[in-house]
């Protein structure tokens, strides 16, 4: 019977429904790939691997890997159906972010591109 | 009998109404409460966002002050990292024992996730406190007002974390694992993995990419 329910219910955010010893493993592979995701990113930063330009990119890159670690295998969000209401808060959270942080430096980069006069006169003043 | 009529009847709903969707009735109280809170968590991030953009922005805006590859030593951000990483292991692992009904065990995750935390402050307490004898506080330049904010902020977070994890353990004490204090419980798990998630944006746009 409740096993039967669980079926019908909405999934909770953090909740592994599982067989206990399968939520185990589950912690432990997360632990695992977001020290493997961690160690690159240190890797990455710290040694001309990456062609330097591309340093940035590839910190972001796996930053989000390791966001997506922590939720799948910490936050236990999944694509089921009866994870819809988790996973469409979480897209529009993700917008926002989005929106917040890639307007804020789209704007300002444009704005310090058209301020040159104001660079030059920090020098003069200077 | 009842066998019969759980098999059926679900099967004719199921069709029409996908769970998530209002199938099956209304969600349980446990999923209702986790799901606010998940809401709560998501604002909470967007404000953080905000501190992101801030940062980003004024990252570069030393006014002659030091800038962050000077500041940042990255063992401690390392180590800063891997407490904060492995606090949130065990404090899934706590939830996890939490529901199994296993008090002790949860005592006794919660007791490692508790000092982890502690030696995350620690860290980054005695990193601030070094910066400002430097002459580099928040006062020195934007782009240090930008960074005590938000790493402040975080800190500030794993603070109340601290502090709301040490109420939950006096409550299962006092009131044993019951359904209430289970539900406080995995607010709680949310929000230390949630930090955990912030800390990785902290990490890789302020350390990783200050420090180079």
């Amino acid at each position: 019977m409740n096993g039967h329910d669980h079926v019908f219910d909405d999934r909770t955010p953090g909740v592994e429904e599982h067989e206990p010893s399968a939520s185990y493993l589950s912690y432990t592979a997360g632990l695992g790939l977001a020290i493997l995701a961690t160690i690159a990113s240190f890797i990455v930063s710290q040694t001309d691997l990456l062609w330097p330009p591309g340093i940035p990119a590839g910190l972001v890159v796996l930053a989000f890997a390791q966001i997506g670690v922590h939720l799948v295998f910490f936050l236990h969000l999944g694509s089921g159906s009866d994870n819809t209401n988790n996973i469409l808060a979480l897209a529009f959270g993700v917008l926002v972010v989005f929106l917040v942080i890639g307007g804020s430096i789209w704007i300002i980069a444009n704005l310090n591109e058209n301020m040159t006069a104001m660079d030059h006169m920090m020098q003069v003043r200077h | 009998m009842s066998m019969a009529a759980i098999d059926t009847a679900p099967t004719a709903v199921r069709t029409e109404l996908v769970p998530g969707r209002g199938g099956g009735g209304p969600a349980s109280k446990r999923t209702v409460v986790a799901y606010g809170f998940w809401i709560f968590i998501l604002s909470d991030i967007v404000m953080f966002s905000c501190l992101f953009a801030a940062y980003a922005v004024l990252s570069g805006n030393t006014a002659g002050g030091p800038s962050g590859r000077e500041l940042f030593n990255l063992h401690n951000v390392f180590a800063e990292t891997m407490c904060l990483l492995l606090s949130s292991y065990t404090c899934g692992l706590g939830a996890l024992s939490a529901e199994r009904r296993e008090p002790m065990r949860f005592m006794l995750f919660a007791a490692v996730t508790f000092v982890l935390g502690a030696a995350f402050l620690f860290i980054e307490v005695s990193e601030f406190a070094g910066m400002v004898a430097r002459g580099a506080g928040p006062g020195r330049s934007a782009f240090l007002s930008s960074f005590f904010t938000l790493v402040g902020t975080h800190g500030a977070h794993v603070t109340g974390g601290l502090i709301w994890l040490v109420y939950l353990v006096a409550q299962v004490v006092a009131k044993g694992l019951r359904p209430a204090v289970l539900r406080r419980l995995l607010c709680w798990s949310l929000f230390w993995h949630a930090l955990d998630i912030v800390w990785i944006g902290v990490l890789t746009l302020v350390y990783l990419m200050g420090a180079r």
